[in-house]
């Protein structure tokens, strides 16, 4: 599902300006270009996988700030990557609503049969934690590829999904 | 034949898409039209057949059951997976859905069918009212902010209307972050138009031009429909002519809930909370006056505009008016959404409408309120469930989630979590939080190892002491709620 595209800055600077005019046109003369940020940034990971030291650079260029102000952002917000992440991203719920459906017993055994703990890649799989997806009745849930959700989740249905996602 | 399928993330969660699929191959002629979800989680896939008027339910359904469900023409009322009638459910039937009304219902990208289901009809009526009257009904109505802190709404748009500026924003919080719960995203995902209704109403109480919604990241099903209601409504002149809304997606921090974390978020700055005050009904987004709302509280607006605040003051009981979507999650059978009056106690919730644990496993905790409520014994659970009477037994409603655990929790496990999620979510603004959060696991640790057992505990009710008085926000403020309750009526659980 991922296919980040390498790095291009011409293209990069296309869809920053693109970010920005969206939120000067709905806005107009009221909030300065920094509150384009957020929606810059996830324009940019969806199309380069993460947040480089590059995009880092022309985003403070085009918005007038510091490279440390839009570092400080990056690293605020968990969902923004700094390097880049295997082909398949498996976001794991572990908030209450989870653990008391067992996705304590399931993070253990993704980590003993897979190898895989929160933030680690293997086989191009990254695991993460998240907390909450919403879907608080049918856990255990995780989310993968930031669009397919699953819920009900054991270690069988977990041994399903690893093995496909590492040969896709 | 019409037949209704939830395209609801939790209904996906189960395999929604793929009985669609199994619906086009097997039985194409059938008009199949995606829906919200009803909210009765544990029967998801849930279709619904329509014959001669009524809606006659099926689930959980597997795609291999489309082919026994449906032979040829005719469907197969007596199917195992069969519930009946839909308006026959109890579960359904009694609930007193007001903002629930159309979501699982109609196709929530449908124009004509939110039309003909009575939709835009408080706007009809706002329209009518000066703006001060409608700031009247809303105060009428006794209506309080559902995202956790339960603020009169009337007060607060009131404040917003009255506060000198020619520019002012209306902002809904759409960042349901608290574990157990999902009413904002079923909203969004089931009836984005009662939202946006609601929102055009505030706007025009209160006198804003433009408005944003702020969704959570995890929630892209949830992002995808309202940003195509957004489009339909600027298609159909309801947005973009004197008010305007934008979606904005979330990264991922969970105290981005707080309103004015939400708002330097939504300029483009670190979640960071702001001290209060002053307000953001005064000093808001870009610093002008700000109404900043839950999902729930918003649309839960159109109705008292169309029935009158009366009407929804009618419901519930004390000062906990109007009815309230609960949200019943974790280790329980029957798990979903339940809109009704404010007042049900807990243990009507977690056993008649839950019916128990889903592990059949007795009930030992529930926790009310998300990640910063209390946790409830079962010597608590006739504790109604109102504003008031949480507060009491030393808990909140918060945004109405309730999340049951069975017999195999353990609570220190479960403090220590508290103190873990909060070390890992604070914004770093105040020092209680920041630093508290993480001592904290490390005193429970120490506990849990055996290490001076009393002496630590009472450090961390020490701890708790200086994280509720002098926390900047509900997420440093709160914590000690889950910490403390388990201390209290789980102080077993600290002791092996």
């Amino acid at each position: 599902m991922h296919s980040p595209a390498p790095w291009d800055s011409a293209q990069a600077q296309q869809l920053v300006q693109r970010e920005l005019a969206r939120a000067r046109a709905f806005l107009g003369d009221d909030g300065p270009d920094a509150t384009a940020l957020l929606p810059i940034l996830h324009a940019l990971q969806r199309a380069y996988g993460f947040i480089s030291s590059d995009a880092i650079t022309l985003v403070a260029q085009v918005l007038n700030l510091s490279k440390a102000e839009v570092k400080g952002v990056v690293s605020f917000y968990k969902d923004f990557r700094t390097s880049p992440p295997g082909r398949h991203v498996v976001a794991l719920c572990r908030a209450e609503a989870c653990q008391a459906r067992g996705s304590e017993t399931l993070a253990e055994h993704l980590a003993q049969a897979h190898g895989l703990t929160p933030g680690s890649t293997k086989d191009g799989v990254t695991l993460e934690t998240t907390y909450c997806l919403g879907n608080c009745t049918l856990g255990p849930t995780a989310l993968v590829d930031e669009t397919k959700l699953l819920g009900r989740l054991d270690a069988p249905a977990v041994d399903r999904l690893v093995r496909g996602l590492k040969g896709a | 034949m019409k037949v209704f399928l939830p395209k609801d993330a939790a209904a996906l969660s189960v395999g929604a898409d793929e009985v669609a699929q199994a619906l086009r191959a097997h039985a194409p002629a059938l008009e199949l039209v995606r829906t919200g979800s009803r909210g009765l989680l544990w029967l998801e896939p849930l279709l619904e057949v329509e014959l001669d008027g009524a809606r006659y339910g099926f689930g959980p359904l597997r795609p291999q059951d489309v082919t026994t469900l449906f032979e040829g023409a005719e469907v197969d009322l007596k199917h195992p997976a069969a519930l009946g009638r839909m308006d026959a459910l109890p579960w359904l039937t009694k609930q007193r859905r007001l903002t629930f009304e159309r979501v699982g219902v109609i196709d929530p990208l449908s124009w004509l069918d939110h039309e003909a289901t009575g939709g835009f009809s408080g706007w009809a009526a706002a329209k009518a009212l000066s703006p001060e009257a409608i700031v009247a009904q809303v105060t009428a109505s006794g209506l309080r902010g559902r995202g956790g802190a339960g603020f009169p709404a009337g007060v607060k748009w009131k404040t917003v209307r009255e506060a000198p500026g020619a520019r002012k924003y209306v902002v809904c919080n759409a960042d349901e972050g608290d574990s157990g719960t999902f009413a904002d995203r079923m909203v969004l995902e089931g009836d984005p138009l009662l939202l946006l209704e609601g929102m055009r109403i505030c706007a025009r109480a209160v006198g804003a031009s433009l408005g944003f919604v702020y969704v959570r990241s995890e929630y892209p099903h949830a992002v995808d429909t309202l940003t195509q209601a957004i489009a339909l409504c600027r298609k159909q002149g309801f947005l973009g002519d004197g008010f305007d809304v934008e979606v904005r997606v979330g990264a991922g921090a969970y105290v981005c809930g707080e309103e004015t974390s939400l708002l330097e978020s939504l300029e483009g700055k670190r979640g960071q909370v702001r001290p209060k005050p002053p307000l953001p009904a005064h000093h808001g987004l870009f610093g002008k006056p700000t109404v900043v709302n839950n999902v729930l509280t918003l649309a839960a607006v159109p109705w008292i505009l169309k029935h009158g605040g009366e009407a929804y003051a009618a419901l519930g009981v004390g000062r906990s008016k109007g009815t309230l979507p609960l949200q019943l999650a974790g280790n329980v059978k029957r798990g979903g959404l339940f809109e009704l009056p404010l007042g049900l106690t807990l243990r009507e919730l977690v056993e008649d409408w839950g019916g128990g644990t889903a592990s059949g496993r007795p009930v030992r905790a529930v926790q009310v309120g998300g990640p910063l409520g209390a946790y409830f014994p079962q010597a608590l659970l006739d504790t109604p469930l109102d504003y008031e009477a949480l507060a009491a037994k030393g808990g909140i409603l918060g945004h109405g989630g309730v999340v049951v655990f069975d017999d195999t929790v353990d609570l220190a496990r479960q403090a220590r979590f508290a103190f873990e999620f909060c070390a890992k979510e604070s914004c770093g603004k105040c020092t209680p939080c920041r630093i508290g959060s993480t001592r904290g696991v490390e005193v429970l640790d120490k506990v849990a190892r055996g290490e001076a057992r009393e002496q630590n505990l009472q450090l961390v009710k020490d701890l708790c002491t200086v994280l509720t008085d002098a926390s900047l926000c509900a997420l440093g403020g709160l914590t000690p709620l889950p910490v403390l309750s388990a201390l209290e009526h789980f102080s077993e659980d600290f002791h092996t």
